[in-house]
């Protein structure tokens, strides 16, 4: 073995010298270059901008910095923002509960008023205040690979949690003083689990730590499935249950039977010639 | 046809209208209506023919899983060729009775409802004969007994009923013990107070419905776990703690505002968990009963008469919610002598 040294004068020194000098340049020059913006500078950035809308479009019920209104007679005008996370600001504003058209009962679903981005933006402010549950990731909104097993038991979960206010169907239905459990047709998978997860209005919360996130991507494949079946016994009617069919049964169902008959009665054979 | 002399009459004084004058129909005068008419009715006949061999071939060739318009294929089209043939079959035979059938008037005169005096008279001979000759009248003895056979015979019925349930003592127990685990319904996950959030609700159970032995077979199953269930069954929520107004001797009942109630409605036993977590109610969906459980429980709407019952939690030594011991309170709908039952609970406590 012969020393490194004794190969200086060999014709192909310089060429390796030289590589070796370009790719220590390299090397430090990408260690050392201004970086481009990462995702902690864009959620920077994301906060600013939610903070921007936060203030035009929520502050006047929630308070300039999200932390809730109190009316003088100890009442809530908007509750404090604090800790709800950034799953709450994406179900109410993501579903156009919020902003609140007017006060009521209960905010009602309708077209959102914020975009994708914007809502994002606020999300994003909102969950920088304080910890809270944050939006579900992907791999438990995609209830396309779940099996037959994963359907029965979020089938089990579903009737034991949802269905006393959502109806077996999720149809949902009516509660005290004019509020109501919205019916669940339609609704994006990514909202069902964020209303699990934050219990918005009455709902109560159904967290992480009680029913897992692969329990919560059953519950709602279960959901979506109930919804996707051909209707087997004919007219579903909404699905509201015994009250609704027997009113539609004995009223239009009989009551057209009846007038039938009396129709058939009342019409003679003879006429006069 | 004496109802229907002509003129005047004391005996009425208005006279009788007698019948309207007969109408033909367009099918009695016109053979070509008739024919028109026969053949519309055969012809709905005909196609009620027809559809029945349409369900045939439906039933044989249509897909149990194939759908039309959002409904099963094969239903729609048993139902609309079936239902549809017995309905032509309906209106042909309408048809056929009002059109074509023989049309005249009818009368049927009104008699007086009572039989002739002659047969009263004959049957109530008879009667007395019988009587007669039973010497029911004479021999009260034999009377008197088969009346007391005849009140007997209800006594048979009495003691069927007793078989009709056991009486509900047995309710005052539930598989509920000192230091059981509080678990997750359908999971049978053990929780833990940090495990809920202000505004949670958890559908739970006692630990034993999800115990095996130790050849791992379960320890309740069949109709024990079922009954056991319908006893047993609690919702757990938590609220700020601020919000909660414990009555005496219940302060220590909760954790920091985590309390456990039973989920069997104190009315008629339907299981209830339609729970508003701002206000605090729990709605039956079966009557509206609406009990408060920031407020112990207590009825403030619907026919329950008692609040609903509560259990008292701790938390064991790994951290998870238990049992401080049986119910305190009757669970389950009321029955008459659950205030006697009540009271042995309460002086064996």
């Amino acid at each position: 073995m012969r020393k490194l040294s004794t190969r200086r004068r060999h014709p192909l020194a310089g060429f390796v010298v030289l590589l070796m000098g370009l790719v220590v340049a390299g090397g430090m020059y990408s260690a050392f270059a201004p970086k481009p913006a990462t995702a902690e500078e864009a959620s920077a950035r994301d906060i600013e901008a939610g903070r921007q809308l936060f203030l035009i479009g929520c502050s006047s019920c929630h308070g300039k910095n999200a932390e809730g209104i109190q009316t003088k007679r100890d009442g809530n005008y908007g509750p404090t923002l604090v800790g709800v996370g950034a799953a709450a600001v994406d179900f109410q504003v993501g579903t156009g509960r919020m902003p609140l058209a007017n006060s009521g009962p209960q905010a009602p679903r309708k077209d959102p008023e914020y975009t994708a981005e914007e809502t994002r933006q606020v999300s994003a402010y909102i969950a920088s205040l304080a910890p809270g549950p944050a939006i579900p990731a992907d791999e438990y909104l995609d209830t396309d690979g779940v099996s037959a097993e994963g359907l029965a038991e979020g089938g089990e979960f579903f009737r034991t949690n949802c269905t006393a206010c959502h109806n077996s169907v999720g149809a949902g239905g009516a509660l005290p003083s004019g509020r109501y459990a919205p019916t669940l047709k339609g609704v994006d998978a990514k909202h069902i689990y964020e209303a699990m997860t934050t219990g918005p209005q009455q709902m109560p919360v159904f967290a992480d730590t009680t029913i897992t996130p692969e329990e919560k991507r059953n519950v709602i494949a279960y959901i979506k499935k109930i919804q996707s079946q051909p209707e087997y016994g004919g007219m579903a009617g909404g699905g509201h249950g015994p009250v609704v069919d027997g009113l539609f049964t004995w009223v239009i169902g009989i009551g057209g039977l009846v007038g039938f008959a009396i129709w058939i009665g009342a019409h003679g054979a003879r006429v006069k010639k | 046809m004496t109802d229907l002399v002509e003129g005047p009459d004391a005996s009425e004084p208005i006279k009788n209208p007698g019948l309207q004058e007969h109408q033909e129909r367009p099918q009695d005068v016109d053979p070509k209506a008739a024919r028109r008419t026969e053949r519309q009715i055969s012809g709905m006949f005909g196609l009620a023919t027809l559809l029945m061999l349409g369900f045939c071939v439906a039933y044989v060739t249509i897909d149990k899983d194939q759908t039309f318009l959002g409904w099963s294929a094969m239903n729609f089209t048993l139902g609309s060729t079936l239902g549809g043939a017995l309905l032509l079959m309906g209106v042909g035979i309408i048809q056929w009775a009002k059109k074509l059938m023989g049309d005249h008037e009818i009368i049927e005169m009104r008699h007086p409802v009572a039989s002739s005096d002659e047969d009263r008279e004959s049957v109530l001979a008879d009667l007395n004969k019988g009587i007669n000759e039973s010497a029911i009248g004479r021999r009260p003895l034999i009377r008197n007994s088969l009346l007391g056979a005849m009140g007997a015979l209800g006594l048979p019925a009495v003691i069927l009923l007793g078989d009709m349930g056991p009486l509900p003592h047995g309710q005052r127990k539930t598989v509920w013990t000192k230091g059981m685990r509080v678990v997750n319904d359908v999971s049978g996950t053990p929780i833990k107070p940090s495990d809920l959030e202000v505004g949670a609700l958890v559908n739970a159970e006692p630990a034993i419905m999800y115990e095996t032995d130790e050849h791992g077979e379960h320890v309740l199953h069949g109709k024990e776990l079922l009954q056991a269930k319908s006893k047993a069954a609690v919702i757990v929520v938590r609220m700020r703690p601020e919000d909660v107004t414990p009555a005496k001797g219940r302060e220590n009942w909760g954790i920091d505002g985590i309390l456990c109630y039973s989920k069997i409605c104190t009315h008629v036993g339907c299981p209830i968990s339609l729970y508003e977590q701002q206000t605090h109610h729990v709605l039956c969906p079966c009557h509206q009963s609406t009990f408060d459980l920031a407020d112990n429980g207590k009825v403030i709407f619907g026919p329950a008469h008692r609040a609903l019952p509560q259990l008292p939690l701790a938390v064991d030594s790994e951290g998870y919610l238990i049992a401080v011991s049986d119910f305190p309170h009757i669970v389950g709908p009321s029955y008459p002598e659950l205030a006697r039952d009540q009271k042995k609970l309460d002086k064996k406590s």
